[in-house]
């Protein structure tokens, strides 16, 4: 594992960007609220990746509940773009 | 400081950013062949890339004392055509002597699909035949979790393969352990919203330590910051990383990787 020699505190560093993003998630949820869109499949599985923020690897937990978690190829590849969020997630 | 920027589309980038690249002290650039951003209409496309890649580029790097070297693949977005991927596969022998040549890449999935998979498979049997170094490209989103674990189960499945000589790229939280239990190299890609900002990048350098993992900044024609390896280095300092760290991180390891390719050299 590697570690500076002089460490430094994380909340010092990083808080304030950390509170301007939350900000910034509020402000997209109360949008998407008011714009009538929460059913979006997209939005649905950021409300759903919210609740990994309590688990112990928040980041890595974040990351997985936003992936596809199959293991079978597809047959095709009918576009080229990836969303953000798995569409065949479960309701 | 120096670095190396490990993984850069220059083909796609102005000479303003060679100019402050080797100002910030970059020491050698390393360009995967990549998708245009469109399809290229036949086998000849590739054609004109690869002479691109391998005879006009170093050139133009060389008008700022850059050393460029590069990869050779068709990428995943156009590997849905098997037609074109093997015609593209057959041609790339004739570049691989040409000595900026480090390996075969970006390889890799896309969408992950059988037909990407099939020419995933045959680049790694090219690579295999001819001792190359591979250069993977994982997915994107929603589609890099599953990808990655079809990419290295299926290059741990060949035998031929070193996986010392393998580097996954675009690696994040939730992909980083599968690559380094394989054995195989990760890069970490710095981007503005997509893959790993340069906090997070450190993050996993802290939890996973530093021996089989590099930065890049992928840039490209879309959203992507040329600067950003110096800019991530700036940041480990940040974090109290000291300046012996930081050579390791951003010039050791690309060197270490890069060097067992005989091609790969770099001036300190």
């Amino acid at each position: 594992m590697l570690k500076p020699k002089v460490k430094q505190n994380s909340v010092d560093l990083y808080f304030m960007d950390a509170r301007s993003k939350l900000i910034d998630i509020a402000a997209f949820m109360d949008r998407v609220e008011r714009d009538g869109l929460t059913d979006d499949f997209r939005y649905r599985a950021f409300k759903d990746a919210l609740n990994q923020l309590d688990a112990d690897k928040r980041a890595e937990a974040v990351l997985r509940a936003l992936s596809d978690p199959t293991l079978e190829p597809i047959e095709a590849a009918i576009t080229k773009a990836a969303c953000g969020a798995w569409p065949e997630k479960p309701r | 400081m120096r670095y190396i920027e490990p993984h850069a589309h220059m083909v796609s980038r102005t000479t303003d950013d060679y100019l402050a690249m080797v100002v910030a002290g970059c020491k050698a650039v390393c360009e995967p062949a990549f998708w245009a951003g469109y399809d290229r209409s036949s086998v000849n496309g590739f054609y004109d890339y690869f002479r691109q890649l391998t005879d006009y580029e170093p050139k133009r790097a060389a008008m700022f004392g850059l050393p460029h070297f590069s990869w050779l693949c068709i990428n995943p977005k156009e590997a849905e055509d098997l037609v074109l991927g093997r015609e593209v596969i057959a041609m790339i022998p004739e570049f691989m002597g040409r000595e900026n040549v480090l390996g075969i890449g970006e390889i890799g999935l896309n969408k992950n699909s059988r037909n990407e998979l099939t020419i995933l498979e045959e680049h790694v049997n090219l690579a295999a035949e001819n001792n190359q170094l591979i250069l993977v490209h994982t997915p994107h989103l929603e589609d890099k979790l599953k990808g990655t674990q079809l990419i290295v189960d299926l290059i741990k499945n060949d035998s031929r393969i070193d996986p010392g000589k393998v580097l996954i790229d675009h690696v994040e939280e939730h992909t980083v352990k599968y690559v380094m239990d394989a054995g195989m190299w990760g890069g970490l890609t710095l981007y503005p919203e997509s893959k790993c900002t340069s906090p997070r990048a450190i993050d996993i350098l802290e939890s996973y330590g530093a021996d089989r993992l590099w930065m890049n900044s992928a840039c490209d024609w879309g959203v992507s910051v040329p600067l950003a390896v110096p800019y991530a280095a700036q940041e480990m300092r940040r974090r109290g990383y000291d300046d012996e760290t930081v050579d390791k991180v951003f010039f050791h390891n690309p060197v270490k990787f890069l060097s067992q390719c005989e091609n790969f050299t770099v001036r300190g």
